[in-house]
């Protein structure tokens, strides 16, 4: 836990959704995100199981968050991000910062960096590294 | 990295595993009580649930099979039957499974990925064309819809004129995970709970030689749980369902010979062979203390297991073939009734049909080059192994009392008691991970200097599935008789409200019907609501 205590200044005062889209339901890389970024001093708001894009940038726009994190594991993350960061353009809320975890193939990342992703946390990643790089993007 | 940094990376063997069990340098002769192990085949059944062991009957051999459309999973399963192979496994598409019409706008991104789409009988009559049910057994990944698909099953049954008490094959059909790890809950857990068990009562009855439910720890284990939590939270669902069963009318000499059970294999050997033990005694003991069974096939405690799953990593991939075959040894160990073993590249893409083929081999080595299956329990009566069975099954009992002071699992769930635990849990093994603290050989000790670790293609996407699954679809409803649809759901919404009655044979009416999939679901959802998951971080 030290090192988290270390790099807790990191988000503090940071608002973040951690969203569920589509139905796929392995949340525990969700879960552990969720933990790991309110541990760092972020304000965790966690959506639950399968919300439809519109409903996650609804909820993104309504609690004025910084950064959205999507979950994804079903192999349906092109479609689903292009959906939620669409929605949220449509909501004029483009500025919210959108980042994603899972299952995500090296030539899909790069796609997903195309569309706007702040950055592609898979689940060899050290939580350090999701921390301290949340905290750059969101400075 | 050079050579010498990498022999100075020598990390610690911990004396504490991580189910919490402090691990002994040496256990003495005196720390064996025989009288609490019995003899193989005999109760409390430590030593195995046949006297024979593996000598009797070898384990089953599952294979990865892959999927697709209905049309091309027909065509695979024909390969595979000509090949020999007698059991098919069925997995279904996400919209299957969560209770959507692939109509539905959440469905659209999901059709036909994660496994076929069945929205309606019609796909299931594709799915087992020119197959006789009653020489195959199949096996289906399906939970929260599992009753619906159970009973279309028997309506392609009925319609190829097969005796419905000639079907064999497995359902996974177990909820309680689903709300804890697993995520495709559909109605709240009190009405879930009616549904099992309305499908396991008539399958007794209709189709006494299929297992309507395996009952699987393998979800809350790969999301974080330790070994002997795995276990215990199994045994407490397992007990949940007894309960339930036994309210609803069921005798328990007559369904507990059908419950069945499902783990993950990790890779802290004897953890996992006392695991195995200690579950199956513990189970042994409870359905013959708790409810005075008596039958010992009632009495036993049958499992499949998977090897591999969250241990195998991608950095230098080819550890992972070491791995799948230590689990596999303690699966053997164990007593396992069914072994899946995964592929060694299944931590960052589909297999291929090489990995696939040398995870059968795996299975194959031990099982007829190694000789390990030769004596049952060859380990049996070993002081360390003895000792640890007795420490696991203390842990386990432990966890499952602090789940009973709570309140019992119905309650720790609806609540997301459970949930919290385990995502704690889950936090816990991933921090431990990170720091090198819990080792894991090339990921984090004794790395490659600048391997490339490549993730590939996870889920098969074929982006005509979905338009072909619609248009199929929408054929069906323009040409079934919606006076019998609408006159089937009428009678499932009052079977649905009458506690009293199964609601299984009017399901198989709905699939007659050619119902679908999300208009039962919808029916249901009409008189038992909708399960609200607790997101109490």
């Amino acid at each position: 836990m030290n090192t988290l205590l270390q790099t807790r200044p990191a988000l503090a005062g940071k608002r973040i959704l951690i969203g569920k889209p589509g139905l796929d339901g392995h949340d525990i890389g969700a879960k552990i995100v969720a933990l790991t970024l309110r541990n760092a001093g972020a304000e965790v708001i966690y959506t639950g199981l399968r919300r439809s894009p519109l409903q996650i940038a609804q909820v993104a726009v309504d609690e004025g968050v910084d950064a959205v994190g999507l979950s994804i594991l079903s192999g349906s993350h092109k479609e689903l991000v292009a959906d939620v960061m669409t929605q949220l353009r449509e909501l004029k809320a483009a500025d919210i910062k959108v980042f994603v975890g899972g299952t995500i193939p090296a030539e899909d990342q790069l796609h997903l960096r195309e569309l706007g992703v702040a950055a592609i946390f898979t689940a060899d990643m050290p939580l350090t590294d999701v921390v301290r790089i949340l905290g750059e993007r969101l400075a | 990295m050079s050579s010498n940094t990498i022999a100075q990376d020598a990390p610690e063997l911990r004396s504490i595993n991580r189910s919490g069990i402090e691990v002994p340098t040496s256990v003495a002769a005196s720390a064996v009580h025989p009288e609490g192990i019995g003899a193989p085949g005999a109760y409390p059944f430590t030593r195995g649930i046949f006297p024979d062991g593996y000598q009797g009957r070898l384990w089953t051999v599952r294979q990865y099979s892959g999927f697709g459309t209905a049309e091309e999973s027909n065509e695979r399963y024909k390969f595979l039957l000509a090949k020999g192979q007698t059991g098919l496994s069925v997995a279904l598409d996400l919209p299957t499974q969560c209770g959507f019409d692939p109509t539905h706008p959440m469905a659209r991104p999901e059709i036909g990925k994660v496994g076929v789409s069945l929205s309606n009988l019609s796909e299931a009559e594709i799915l087992f064309r020119d197959l006789d049910l009653s020489q195959i057994s199949t096996s289906f990944t399906i939970n929260g819809t599992a009753a619906i698909i159970y009973a279309m099953y028997l309506a392609v049954a009925d319609k190829q004129n097969v005796p419905r008490s000639k079907l064999t094959g497995t359902l996974q059909n177990d909820i309680l995970k689903e709300y804890v790890a697993r995520g495709t809950w559909i109605f709240p857990v009190r009405p879930s709970m009616r549904l099992i068990a309305d499908s396991i009562l008539y399958s007794n009855d209709v189709s006494p030689r299929f297992n309507p439910i395996s009952i699987a720890g393998a979800h809350v284990r790969d999301a974080g749980a330790t070994a002997a939590e795995e276990m215990a939270y199994t045994l407490a669902n397992g007990l949940a369902y007894v309960e339930e069963l036994r309210a609803r009318g069921g005798d328990v000499d007559k369904f507990a010979k059908r419950l069945s059970f499902f783990f993950y294999v990790h890779m802290d050997f004897f953890e996992e062979i006392a695991k195995f033990r200690a579950g199956r005694r513990l189970w042994a003991r409870m359905m013959k203390e708790r409810y005075g069974v008596e039958d010992p096939k009632a009495q036993h405690f049958r499992f499949g297991v998977v090897c591999g799953g969250s241990s195998l990593v991608a950095p230098q991939p080819y550890n992972n073939v070491v791995r799948v075959a230590v689990e596999t040894m303690a699966a053997v160990f164990g007593g396992a009734q069914s072994i899946f073993t995964c592929a060694f590249d299944e931590a960052f893409q589909i297999p291929t049909e090489f990995s696939a083929e040398l995870a059968v081999r795996t299975q194959q080595i031990i099982a007829y080059e190694s000789g390990i299956g030769r004596t049952v329990d060859p380990l049996g009566g070993s002081y360390f192994l003895e000792e640890h069975t007795d420490r696991m099954e203390e842990k386990i009992m432990q966890v499952m009392g602090e789940i009973d002071a709570y309140g019992g699992v119905i309650r720790a769930i609806e609540d997301g008691w459970i949930q919290l635990r385990l995502a704690e849990r889950g936090l816990e093994r991933k921090l431990d991970t990170d720091s090198g603290e819990h080792v894991i050989v090339g990921q984090n000790h004794f790395k490659k200097p600048n391997e490339e670790i490549k993730v590939g293609e996870v889920f098969k996407l074929d982006p005509t599935i979905a338009a072909r699954a619609l248009e199929k679809f929408q054929r069906v409803l323009d040409t079934r008789a919606q006076s019998a649809v609408d006159a089937a759901l009428a009678k499932l919404a009052i079977a649905a409200a009458n506690d009293r009655e199964n609601v299984m044979p009017y399901l198989v009416d709905c699939c007659h019907a050619y119902a679908t999939v999300g208009e039962m679901v919808a029916c249901l959802k009409q008189e038992w609501g909708e399960f609200k998951e607790p997101v109490n971080l």
